[in-house]
């Protein structure tokens, strides 16, 4: 049947609606190919219905198929780029190696622009009063209390606080850090709360 | 909160100032997170209160480390900057999410100046529709047949609910609010200062930005 294929492909990525998934590259090009069949035949009917018009119905069935599936792809497409727009907020403008391998060449690229837009757009904060931007990324969460305990999960090295104070992240020790400078570090997997 | 704010300031003009300036950016700030649509930015605000807050910073530096006062002040600062943070992201969030609508209605308002989005909002939302436009083009829509190959925005384009419905309170006596019905007939309705209600956001969107009603 027409469209089935794109079918499957939006129900894989529906199934884990939080997780990014594997670009389904060679589906999405099978996808394509039934696309370039139905417009060919299409396209062959087409120049005869002028003599038969019985074949009118087919023509406009596969039309309706060829809509499907383009409607279908690019919905699949809308969400892959929402669930990579919540990785930059997540990790920030560098992705960990393993969830880079996720996306296609083209969605990294689509990637590295949203994250240059989103950097320039909070640069431009506050610029007319002399404010460098604001780095909306942080303060995600409502503060609850100015310090917290901290557990270093691994080997990190030299972290210079705001108050111009330096410590050293080793693995498993432990640090009782203002809240608002650990927040990148705990997203990053680098830091742990520990409550 | 307020009382903190004004530990921090000198002169009598400036209190009374940054008391309202936060006032107004928690409520602008209530509001965008609950109106269904965006809403007229208040970027003189923001740009007010960041620089009240690097001028607190700078006293609280003056403070002894372990001084509670100092950790006190900290708390509050955090907490006022993860309003406007939020403020701004929820922003960000409804530009991104109705990118296209929100767009083509704020070409219309620039030609009468009365922008809602700030021009760097302005900048972003052109920029990141212009990014999803070439990212869909260049995976899709250039290897599917010929007559496939047109983005239609009004299809892909999505728009806010207006017709949920909101809790709001009234700042000031309105009177006359009209209430479509869905049979067609209208009923009117007087809001009573400070007196609270629900309904749908469609009628009251006009009273959110002119501030005459406050979503809660």
């Amino acid at each position: 049947m027409f469209a089935e294929k794109v079918i499957e492909l939006l129900k894989e990525s529906e199934r884990n609606p939080d997780t990014i998934d594997q670009f389904n590259d060679d589906k999405i090009r099978q996808i394509l190919e039934e696309m370039d069949l139905l417009f060919k035949m299409n396209m062959n009917d087409a120049n005869a219905t002028t003599e038969n018009r019985s074949l009118w119905t087919t023509v406009q069935v596969r039309h309706s198929a060829l809509e499907r599936n383009k409607r279908c792809l690019l919905a699949y497409l809308c969400s892959r780029m929402n669930k990579i727009k919540t990785l930059r907020w997540e990790f920030g403008s560098i992705l960990p190696a393993d969830i880079r391998e996720l996306l296609s060449d083209e969605e990294y690229e689509w990637f590295s622009k949203y994250s240059t837009n989103l950097a320039s757009y909070m640069r431009s904060l506050g610029q007319d009063i002399g404010y460098s931007g604001i780095d909306l990324t942080e303060n995600l969460k409502p503060p609850k209390s100015l310090y917290i305990e901290v557990l270093c999960v691994l080997d990190y090295g030299k972290l210079e606080l705001e108050d111009g104070d330096v410590i050293m992240l080793k693995k498993n020790s432990r640090h009782f850090l203002p809240t608002s400078e650990c927040q990148t570090l705990i997203r990053q997997g680098v830091l742990k709360q520990i409550t | 909160m307020e009382s903190n704010v004004h530990l921090d300031l000198s002169d009598e003009e400036e209190e009374i100032t940054a008391e309202t300036v936060l006032k107004t950016l928690q409520t602008a700030w209530q509001n965008e997170r609950l109106a269904p649509e965006i809403l007229p930015h208040h970027n003189d605000m923001v740009e007010c209160m960041l620089g009240q807050i690097q001028h607190m910073e700078r006293n609280i530096n003056k403070l002894a480390k372990t001084d509670l006062r100092a950790s006190i002040h900290k708390m509050e600062l955090n907490r006022i900057k993860f309003v406007i943070c939020n403020y701004l992201k929820t922003r960000l969030n409804k530009i991104e999410k109705y990118c296209i609508h929100i767009l083509n209605e704020e070409r219309l308002r620039l030609e009468t100046s009365t922008n809602y989005l700030t021009p760097s909002e302005y900048k972003y939302a052109q920029d990141y529709l212009l990014n999803i436009e070439n990212h869909i083009k260049s995976v899709i829509l250039n290897k599917v047949p010929s007559n496939m190959q047109a983005l239609e925005m009004n299809k892909i384009a999505e728009y806010p609910n207006l017709q949920t419905h909101v809790f709001l309170k009234a700042n000031e006596m309105v009177n006359g609010v009209v209430l479509e019905d869905l049979t067609g007939e209208d009923e009117e309705i007087d809001l009573e200062e400070g007196s609270q209600h629900i309904l749908q956001y469609k009628p009251i969107a006009d009273l959110v930005k002119n501030g005459k009603v406050q979503l809660v």
